[in-house]
């Protein structure tokens, strides 16, 4: 049942109008700012919260705003559906998205660009709910394109550093190849409903024309993900994420972590419908995610940098996410993409409350024996960290035990495997990044140490909020409230206990390692030698894109730039001027510019004329 | 007795020549000026000896166009003439040949 509404459209409006007041009105008006910037999104959770409960039980609400385009028989709307995936989205969204409004405040307090930085992050929340709401694909187009533009904003926000404004430029590029493949995957739905006679995106009809894509459905499935590896940070298009975190930390938090990174799983479970059509595309899906998964967490186990540390631990979240929706479990991907909100968020803000107090610090060497002097931060970190390294019963553990299960008992238990492994690899690394920072000896400096405080209020109550959220969220029935997947099994008992055992284990060896014996790491290290360095180097990926990519482009752009242009290019349209210029020069001394001679051939003109006419 | 009208175009033929001449020979603008009046004069004597001799009355209305013509045309030509010598000081058909490539 769907029931069409005119007000629906103001969930996305209401931000967009923070956007203009910030662009127009904020720079000179910085204390409104800090009330209509996080207000905006508030409102928008609460008429999203309004939403929900109007919702029809099973059903959805629909708001036509505009046609948007016709083109000859192609049309496509500007429509907004909330249905029960567009829901949860749009609530994670609006929900998680104020409280780190809220907490920007107290973070970019005395920035030179606040106004700039809440119009940004506005911005972000239109297009974020743009993306989750529309009804159609060439829309939700838009809101990827425009979440895609403001994560390229907002990593280069301190665009005064160079390495800022570079980390900005690589998020945007790598993006665009992915981009590249959702369009062309758009392209070929557009072209094979089209010659069916289904001119239109809208994914309603796609879904109940979708038996006319069987034969294309393989590839469209395929070019579709491209785009979602892009988006979503899964390998090989995940070497962006680890440098976005050069934005503010909040950004971090809401933008590569909670929300936009989630786009490509959403994606999915929004066109899940189509990849069970083609069983070869899923089977992708999975094994990208699985050895996604794994990679990032091998990685996130041997950085020094508390945001690098967080930022691989999202790259491997979100491939458990990718492992579910492989393996058909959509209503438990996306309920792990709900949780990984709450507690990944809660991790980014507690790691910039820690940078915040340490004032500017983001190496774990320089951090330790936090616990006692940032009490609140404390507390709500150890939430997240147990959340995430998934014990019972923090919300990771539900959501992931599910992923990990139905992914045992699919077709491929081998991913299932990788998946506990990755759980191991888990609890160790935020374990490790737990000890380290809040544990054992401070190693700051005096100074920072003088200068050592908890965050205002303003930024810890957003964090008790998560933290809140990070324990109970796994209590939500997000698979059941999707409804449909029944076939998604529950993991018996046998398993969650070896996935708590894998959990404790994990955080156990972190406390071992970084706490009580503090000694033993460096040891590991030495002993491990080489591989060990090749971890710590992020197994060289970037390295390898240099030379494979980055450079023979350059090469390419060089070859152009001293070659082609100046002597191909130019040479043709200067061997066309001189071909112009010599014919005519004959020519052109006829023009001499004095009258005189010009009223004689006038005259010649005349006698010629009449001379004809004469001897005729 | 009136003389023929051979007469009459004949001695419309000769001005419009030194018109002609005058134009083409002359280097001073004022004089290239004052030639082309005489030819369209010339041209207005043969209109009128036409226009009298076939006792019709079009020739002669056609002069009255032409001398309004000229009128408009000597206020035209001798204001432009005016500013080209305010800003080169010439007026020297020769040296007035910027007006090309």
């Amino acid at each position: 049942m769907v029931i069409e509404t005119t007000w629906l459209r103001w969930i996305v409006a209401l931000p967009a109008l923070g956007v203009l007041f910030n662009v127009f009105v904020g720079r000179r008006a910085t204390g409104a700012v800090k009330l209509v910037g996080p207000g905006v999104v508030g409102a928008a959770f609460a008429l999203a919260v309004w939403a929900a409960l109007r919702r029809p039980e099973g059903g959805a609400l629909h708001d036509h705003v505009y046609t948007w385009i016709v083109a000859g028989p192609f049309r496509a709307e500007a429509g907004l559906s909330f249905d029960a995936l567009a829901m949860v989205m749009t609530l994670v969204v609006t929900g998680v998205g104020f409280l780190i409004h809220v907490y920007s405040v107290g973070y970019m307090h005395g920035d030179r660009g606040f106004a700039r930085y809440f119009a940004y992050l506005n911005l972000f929340t239109t297009a974020m709910l743009i993306l989750v709401l529309a009804d159609n694909l060439v829309l939700l187009f838009v809101g990827w394109e425009g979440v895609g533009l403001c994560s390229y904003l907002l990593i280069g926000f301190w665009y005064e550093k160079p390495e800022n404004a570079a980390a900005g430029k690589k998020a945007f590029l790598v993006n665009r190849v992915g981009d590249a493949g959702f369009l062309l995957g758009l392209f070929l739905v557009v072209a094979t409903l089209g010659g069916h006679g289904i001119w239109t995106l809208d994914v309603a009809t796609i879904q109940e024309n979708r038996a006319l894509l069987k034969d294309v459905a393989w590839l469209v499935c395929l070019l579709l993900f491209v785009g979602a590896t892009g988006k979503s940070a899964q390998l090989p298009l995940y070497v962006w994420l680890p440098d976005a975190m050069a934005g503010p930390t909040p950004v971090s938090a809401l933008i590569h972590a909670a929300t936009m990174v989630t786009a490509g799983v959403y994606m999915i479970a929004r066109l899940h419908f189509l990849y069970a059509l083609a069983p070869a595309a899923l089977a992708v899906v999975a094994v990208v995610g699985a050895l996604t998964a794994l990679f990032a967490a091998a990685v996130a186990t041997a950085q020094m940098d508390i945001k690098k540390v967080l930022a691989y631990s999202t790259v491997s979240q979100l491939g458990y996410m990718f492992l579910g929706l492989g393996v058909g479990a959509t209503g438990a991907a996306v309920f792990h993409l709900v949780t990984h909100a709450f507690f990944k968020a809660l991790l980014f803000l507690g790691a910039g409350s820690v940078i915040h107090g340490l004032g500017g610090e983001q190496d774990m060497e320089r951090m330790g024996g936090l616990g006692t002097r940032m009490r609140i931060t404390f507390v709500t970190m150890a939430a997240g960290t147990l959340a995430i390294a998934g014990v019972p019963p923090f919300s990771g553990f539900f959501s992931k035990d599910e992923i990990l299960w139905n992914a045992c008992a699919g077709a491929f238990p081998v991913l299932g495997v990788i998946g506990l492994l990755v759980a191991f690899l888990t609890a160790f690394y935020t374990g490790r990044l737990f000890c380290m920072t809040f544990f054992g000896e401070c190693r700051a400096s005096e100074d920072v140490q003088h200068h050592l405080h908890e965050s205002p209020a303003v930024m810890t109550l957003p964090l008790v909020v998560l933290a809140v959220l990070a324990c109970a969220g796994g209590f939500l029935d997000v698979p059941g409230l999707l409804g449909g997947e029944g076939h998604e099994a529950h993991a018996p008992l046998a398993f969650m206990l070896l996935a708590t055992a894998l959990a404790a284990g994990g955080l156990g060896l972190a406390w071992a390692l970084y706490v009580k014996w503090p000694g033993l790491p460096s040891l590991v290290a030495w002993r491990l030698g080489a591989f060990y360095r090749l971890v710590r180097d992020k197994f060289r990926v970037d390295e390898l894109y240099d030379a494979a990519v980055v450079r023979p482009v350059f090469a390419l752009a060089e070859v152009s730039a001293t070659r082609i242009d100046p002597q191909l290019i130019d040479g043709a349209v200067n061997g066309a001027g001189r071909v112009v210029s010599a014919t005519s020069g004959a020519w052109r001394r006829y023009q001499t510019g004095n009258v005189q001679h010009y009223a004689l051939s006038f005259l010649a003109g005349a006698l010629a004329l009449l001379g004809y006419w004469v001897t005729r | 007795m009136t003389p023929p009208l051979a007469w009459y175009l004949g001695l419309s033929a000769v001005l419009f020549a030194i018109g002609v001449l005058g134009v083409l020979i002359r280097r001073n603008v004022i004089v290239i000026f004052m030639a082309i009046e005489l030819m369209l004069n010339a041209v207005n004597l043969s209109f009128v000896a036409l226009a009298r001799s076939s006792g019709s009355m079009d020739g002669q209305v056609i002069v009255f166009f032409v001398m309004t013509v000229a009128a408009a045309e000597a206020a035209v030509g001798l204001a432009i003439i005016l500013s080209m010598f305010r800003n080169r000081e010439t007026t020297n058909a020769d040296e007035l040949a910027t007006l090309r490539w």
